[in-house]
């Protein structure tokens, strides 16, 4: 039976006694440092209080003391599964503040490497959420994959996760030889690997009968929390950001977005792995239609100029130098640019006064709001459903406290 | 665009131009208030759209040492026709305060225990006051531009505290694409 708010909660209406116990903040299901008190009545919960703010690190207070160019390292320190996108985001939100637009090839390499995080991202939920129900091989194999999208990102930036390849413009270098091809590899064996964790999850009865009916979430419930991303959609309410506010020339390409009927985990899981089977059909058309060209904008007011122009043009010294010792100057203003992120609507709202370091720098987290829907998930669930309820939520703590 | 013009016109027509202030910057329109108008003219927002009205993000800046210090800011996402407007308050730098939203939407408790927690902005009517990311026995707001921005102190010998805000020097605003080449 799973509740609906309208129905008080009623302190020991069964004759038994209300029980308060603690779970986390260091437990090995909250995916990090989340901390709940639950309130218990047998097994049966009747009121939840998340505690959050472990991982607080101050990021938009820091993010206030750097130039535009030195912030870039943050976003995938924020939000460590899904980086390029993270990165994604802010070097969009500071271009527009800016006004300029990266170079086309710039864009769809964006969009490749963003939709291979999406994949990588939901391989890691997929592995740990399966992990939370005891379905340990799901968990190997998905790391499996997810180690060969790394070493995708590795070949492309020289790092696993936290790239910093991005730039105010475009990107910091074109890609290496061997990219496209080895990216087609992956994608060739992705269907069949998908199709697998399929016959290991959706005709798995343990699997159905922990996730179905779990963790359900109302649209109203969801849209009133503001809720985004697999969350929102698994309660069938359409709404993603590559969709309804294309970036990255995102309205270019031909995808689906997958919508969930009951709101329950088991949706959220479908949804994510058509998610996948979508980002495959996105990475697919972009290699295809990917142009050549720069990668980087010709302004030298934004961009670095190029190595070779350092040692022939004294403009080109003193370009570098301006950028490197006092970063650059977008106008007054104050903007917000959002990315789907495999969590939802990922947004950097930045606000400048003329000046060379951001006023103020707000992160958007999806998961932030997303957990705020946990205690109406789980309201007159089980217990062991808790655990259920938070991987298929997805949270990663260090967004969700920034 | 046309979408947010539309709105913004449903706003004056309620509330008379001279409450409604709009500013528009690179494509996005962000729409002032009189604080004591924040329930109502967000109400009005979310019976003028098309669909569902979305509190997508709600969070403040500080604009010291300038007065009205604070601005709350209502970000807002309606998904009919998808369109973004931002709604936004001025409150003064002495005790500001502010209706909560929370009778709209639910999902705005924790934004704006976060914007008491960092800015110290107090929202009248919140069922769960406090605050959230920090522990509940800190001094001070953060995000506050008044709070600065140091180490931790640490014990080993020879150290000297550096304050981070001050490694890069802050340059004076001056337009950005000036014709000189040092610009």
């Amino acid at each position: 039976m799973h509740r609906h708010l309208e129905e008080p909660p009623r302190p020991g209406h069964q004759g038994t006694e209300v029980l308060t116990i603690n779970m986390g903040p260091q437990h090995p299901a909250t995916h990090g440092v989340l901390r709940l008190i639950l309130d218990l009545e047998g097994e049966v919960i009747v009121g939840t209080k998340p505690v959050v703010g472990y991982l607080h690190t101050g990021f938009e207070k820091q993010m206030e003391t750097r130039t535009y160019h030195q912030n870039i390292v943050f976003p995938a320190r924020i939000e460590y599964l899904a980086t390029f996108i993270e990165e994604m985001a802010y070097v969009q939100a500071v271009e527009k503040l800016v006004g300029i637009t990266a170079p086309e090839r710039a864009q769809v390499v964006r969009v490749i490497l963003a939709e291979l995080s999406r994949i990588a991202s939901h391989l890691v939920w997929l592995g740990s959420g399966a992990l939370d129900v005891q379905v340990t091989s799901v968990f190997i194999y998905a790391f499996q994959d997810r180690e060969e999208i790394l070493d995708v990102f590795e070949m492309v930036s020289g790092q696993r996760m936290m790239h910093s390849y991005y730039r105010i413009g475009g990107l910091a270098s074109d890609l290496p030889d061997g990219f496209e091809e080895r990216v087609r590899r992956l994608m060739e064996r992705l269907p069949g690997r998908l199709d697998e964790y399929e016959a290991l999850l959706t005709d798995n009865l343990l699997w159905r009968g922990r996730t179905e009916g779990v963790a359900v979430l109302s649209a109203r419930d969801a849209l009133g929390y503001g809720c985004t991303g697999p969350i929102l959609r698994g309660s069938g309410v359409n709404y993603d950001v590559r969709k309804a506010f294309p970036y990255s020339g995102y309205d270019r390409y031909e995808f689906d977005v997958p919508l969930g009927k009951n709101g329950d985990a088991f949706d959220r899981y479908l949804i994510r792995l058509e998610e996948m089977r979508q980002s495959r059909r996105i990475i697919l058309q972009a290699l295809g239609g990917l142009p050549g060209g720069p990668v980087l904008v010709d302004d030298r007011k934004v961009a670095l100029p190029p190595r070779s122009e350092l040692v022939t043009s004294m403009e080109a010294v003193i370009h570098q130098f301006k950028l490197v010792s006092e970063g650059l100057r977008p106008p007054a203003g104050e903007v917000y640019a959002a990315v789907e992120s495999p969590r939802g609507e990922k947004g950097y709202y930045i606000v400048s006064d003329g000046g060379n370091r951001p006023a103020r720098v707000r992160v958007r987290s999806a998961t932030f709001n997303n957990l705020q829907a946990l205690p109406v998930m789980i309201f007159h669930g089980y217990i062991a459903d808790v655990v259920v309820a938070i991987a298929s939520l997805d949270i990663i703590l260090g967004d969700v406290d920034r | 665009m046309s979408g947010a013009a539309a709105l913004l016109d449903r706003l004056r027509e309620r509330f008379g131009d001279a409450a409604v202030e709009a500013v528009e910057f690179r494509g996005e329109t962000t729409v002032f208030v009189p604080a004591e108008l924040i329930l109502e003219a967000l109400g009005a927002l979310r019976e003028a759209v098309e669909g569902e009205l979305l509190l997508t993000d709600l969070t403040a800046v500080d604009r010291h040492p300038a007065e009205p210090r604070f601005e709350v800011v209502y970000l807002l996402t309606a998904l009919g026709a998808p369109v973004r407007i931002r709604m936004k308050v001025r409150l003064p730098g002495e005790l500001p305060s502010v209706a909560s939203v929370t009778p709209l939407w639910s999902g705005a408790n924790w934004l704006e225990r976060e914007v008491f927690d960092m800015f110290g902005v107090r929202f009248v009517g919140h069922p769960d006051p406090g605050r959230i990311l920090l522990p509940d026995d800190w001094e001070g707001h953060p995000l506050r531009k008044d709070y600065p921005l140091t180490e931790e102190p640490v014990e080993f010998v020879g150290h000297t505290p550096k304050v981070p805000s001050e490694i890069i020097p802050q340059v004076t605003p001056r337009p950005m694409r000036g014709g000189d080449a040092s610009g």
